[in-house]
């Protein structure tokens, strides 16, 4: 049988992300998922719809896809953006930021990295997919 | 008052900003705007009220860490409560709580801060 799946698309206006979050929401809650797991999966949600709408300069939509799986949710963001190059973002740390001239911001990656269960890049000059996976525990 | 500060009250020389929704950038700046205009007036201790902030976006919390870095100029304090345990471990993650204190209860928040 053929594996639910729901898929958005978001056009890149501010706050567009919260769509997402909600859709996430009840799938967390079809899954029998944690209020915990269900707010890591939102989090991690918002910072890759920001990734996707600010950072990749794509000009149209975002697409969002859920996998449900019998074992993990699996959470396609896919934008057509310029890409980026993963070994070039550095990991923040807050003591590089305060009290230094370094901008404040640049954390969604590693937000997403350490909420989500496994988070894959794969990103090229035609647009980015980030895949992440949260296991049912 | 905007949507996402519902209130502004003093509480034995403490700053406490109460938010309601999403804190993202808008959000962020709006408490700052606080922030700065009460230190302006001499005001170093802030304290946020975020039960009804269930959800934040990393660029919001950044400006909180802007906050942050002003306050140390004035050996200022901020400190937070009523926090989501998504709240509490996105500021886990981002450090915060190194540099800010994270209290269960405004009771606590207004004691120790």
């Amino acid at each position: 049988m053929k594996k639910p799946t729901v898929e958005l698309k978001l056009p890149i206006i501010p706050n567009m992300e919260l769509i997402a979050t909600q859709t996430a929401e009840v799938i967390a809650r079809h899954m029998n998922l944690t209020e915990d797991q269900s707010g890591e999966i939102s989090m991690a949600l918002i910072e890759a719809c920001i990734n996707a709408f600010e950072h990749s300069k794509a000009e149209n939509n975002v697409y969002i896809h859920f996998l449900i799986e019998e074992n993990s949710l699996v959470i396609k963001v896919i934008d057509q953006g310029i890409g980026f190059d993963k070994t070039k973002v550095e990991i923040p740390k807050i003591e590089n930021k305060i009290g230094h001239d370094e901008r404040k911001r640049g954390w969604g990656l590693q937000l997403i990295q350490e909420l989500m269960d496994s988070v894959e890049f794969e990103s090229n000059n035609e647009g980015t997919t980030v895949t992440m996976k949260k296991n049912i525990k | 008052m905007s949507d996402f500060i519902t209130s502004v009250k003093e509480m034995n020389g403490i700053i406490l900003i109460e938010t309601n929704g999403y804190l993202n950038n808008v959000g962020g700046e709006e408490i700052s705007a606080i922030c700065y205009e009460k230190m302006g007036l001499g005001q170093t201790k802030f304290l946020i009220n975020m039960a009804g902030t269930k959800i934040v976006n990393s660029i919001g919390v950044s400006i909180l860490i802007e906050i942050i870095e002003k306050l140390q100029e004035v050996n200022g304090k901020i400190g937070y409560y009523n926090l989501a345990p998504i709240v509490s471990k996105t500021f886990n993650i981002m450090g915060l709580t190194k540099y800010s204190t994270v209290f269960e209860t405004e009771e606590l928040a207004v004691n120790e801060l």
